[in-house]
């Protein structure tokens, strides 16, 4: 079969490999949740704030807390500055990101609060929605806000013909040979293993795909198990 | 979406049916309703359609502008979509500022065509370094009864393969309206469109209705376009907090590709013309 020209990581890393991680829970200590998670050169931390008195009033839920998720880049997170505040693309993460944390909290002891995360990207380098989950997941945790499962997340993809885990903006945005590249962020849940966020953008084939979900699937296990590493080294003692 | 009051009793009518292959309007789970397409909605655009599903109704207009070219694309145009769910469409919508359901429409739909190569950027070059033309694609909800996403996608790609080249009077640097014969710069062979799935109560279904969009546990948008005759995925979005499972995915995935077999020459009929 025909092996196609990306055949060789410009890291040296093997395809199905994540760059290397780092998560550390506690860093923000007037918070009640915190956490920051890198991969490679992304970097992404994640501050937790509530259950607290949700308003305005009128969207206040009687039967339950709700989750709300703001995710932005810091200006200098990337060469050519952000502007500060949100835009349409941080827009639709920060949603795409509520739905994905929703799937496994329960605010219901929590009648008419919200639980804030923010999500913000010191430094990118491709994969800062998932960086930003997998903190806001342990941040969450942290909190000690009710979790059903804890989530991990990864963004998996193909570079012209091979299948890769892990993207860095390189792969992600400036590889346009051959079939060019896929970039596909995937969040996966700890016990049941179902999808709580799938984006996708590129050209793949239905089989290609699947292989792609399976792929991300095993290394969110590996991320799984850094996350529960951090949460049993908590490394700041909160305020009270 | 989700403020819309649903009773109980509607909730669990429509999804025991479901078990039953049939919906309140008569469907069967997989079956999208009548798609109706229209020209001329404006004659001042370069093309302005009207998508129907069912009831459900978008227009989606094409401008072209002048513009000075980004710096690390001195030879390339521009695109951008927008989405606008007009208070007229729904009791939901409001005025003002866009709302994060009309910055997802619009992100998705932008995101899918961009991304496929359907827009020749280097075509929309009039002057490297100096001119190009920006593209843009309002979209504007009518009424909705469901499945915005799909009606405004379809519309989207319609109204850009419609779409006609102005005139650009070099000398006054200005447009001279449009040309009779000649469309946009587009790379046709790549066009895809897209499909969303929702899963109501346990069953897979195709174009929601807006009773079933509202108590959907996730909706999964699929968009292929073709490669030699078998479908390939150019796009994908989930949206709400439901989670996929192994099963489920399986089930989209095929129902994807058997939809697209059926509804893509239609398609392109739409977009490009018989």
């Amino acid at each position: 079969m025909d092996k196609g020209l990306y055949t060789k990581r410009e890291d040296g890393r093997k395809m199905a490999e994540v760059r290397p991680m780092n998560a550390k829970v506690g860093i923000v200590p007037s918070a009640d949740g915190s956490a920051s998670f890198e991969t490679g050169n992304t970097k992404a931390i994640a501050v937790v704030r509530g259950p607290r008195t949700l308003h305005p009033q009128h969207m206040q839920n009687a039967q339950t807390g709700i989750l709300r998720v703001s995710y932005g880049m810091m200006p200098f997170s990337v060469s050519d500055r952000i502007r500060p505040g949100p835009n349409r693309r941080s827009e639709e993460i920060s949603k795409v990101s509520e739905w994905a944390l929703s799937s496994v909290i329960d605010l219901r002891e929590f009648p008419n609060t919200v639980v804030d995360v923010f999500i913000q990207i010191p430094q990118a380098d491709a994969g800062t929605r998932v960086a930003g989950l997998n903190a806001a997941a342990l941040a969450l945790a942290h909190a000690g806000i009710p979790m059903k499962e804890m989530i991990s997340a990864i963004g998996v993809g193909k570079i012209d013909k091979t299948l890769v885990v892990d993207l860095d903006k390189y792969e992600d945005s400036e590889y346009h040979d051959g079939e060019g590249s896929t970039d596909i962020p995937v969040v996966v849940t700890s016990r049941t293993k179902e999808i709580a966020l799938l984006q996708l953008d590129g050209k793949i084939s239905i089989p290609e795909f699947k292989e792609t979900i399976e792929m991300a699937k095993k290394a969110c296990g590996d991320i799984l198990k850094v996350q529960m590493d951090a949460l049993k080294n908590v490394t700041e003692e909160q305020d009270e | 979406m989700s403020n819309t009051i649903m009773p109980n009793l509607q909730k669990e009518k429509i999804e025991s049916s479901l078990v039953e292959n049939k919906r309140l309007d008569g469907r069967t789970a997989v079956d999208y309703r009548d798609i109706i397409v229209e020209d001329g909605v404006s004659k001042n655009a370069a093309s302005a359609v009207r998508v129907k599903f069912g009831k459900t109704e978008v227009l989606a207009g094409v401008h072209l502008a002048l513009a000075t070219p980004y710096p690390d694309s001195a030879d390339e145009g521009t695109f951008m979509t927008s989405a606008e769910l007009h208070p007229m469409a729904s009791q939901e919508f409001d005025i003002g500022r866009p709302g994060i359901n009309s910055v997802e429409l619009a992100r998705v739909i932008d995101r899918g065509i961009r991304e496929s190569g359907f827009i020749d950027f280097k075509g929309l070059c009039i002057k490297e370094g100096e001119k190009i033309w920006q593209v843009f694609v309002d979209i504007i909800a009518i009424n909705d009864d469901g499945n915005l996403l799909d009606a405004a996608g379809l519309a989207a790609i319609i109204a850009l393969g419609r779409a006609r080249m102005p005139i650009y009077n070099e000398e006054e640097d200005k447009i001279d309206g449009y040309s009779e014969t000649e469309g946009i710069p587009l790379e046709k062979e790549v066009l895809s469109f897209s499909m969303t799935f929702h899963k109501v109560g346990n069953v897979i279904i195709a174009d929601v209705s807006k009773e079933e969009e509202v108590i959907s546990k996730f909706r999964l948008t699929v968009a292929m376009g073709d490669n030699d005759g078998k479908p390939r995925i150019t796009a994908m979005q989930k949206g709400k907090a439901g989670t996929i499972s192994t099963e489920d995915m399986e089930t989209i995935l095929n129902l994807a590709e058997s939809k697209w077999a059926k509804m893509f020459p239609k398609v392109k009929e739409y977009v490009f013309g018989k």
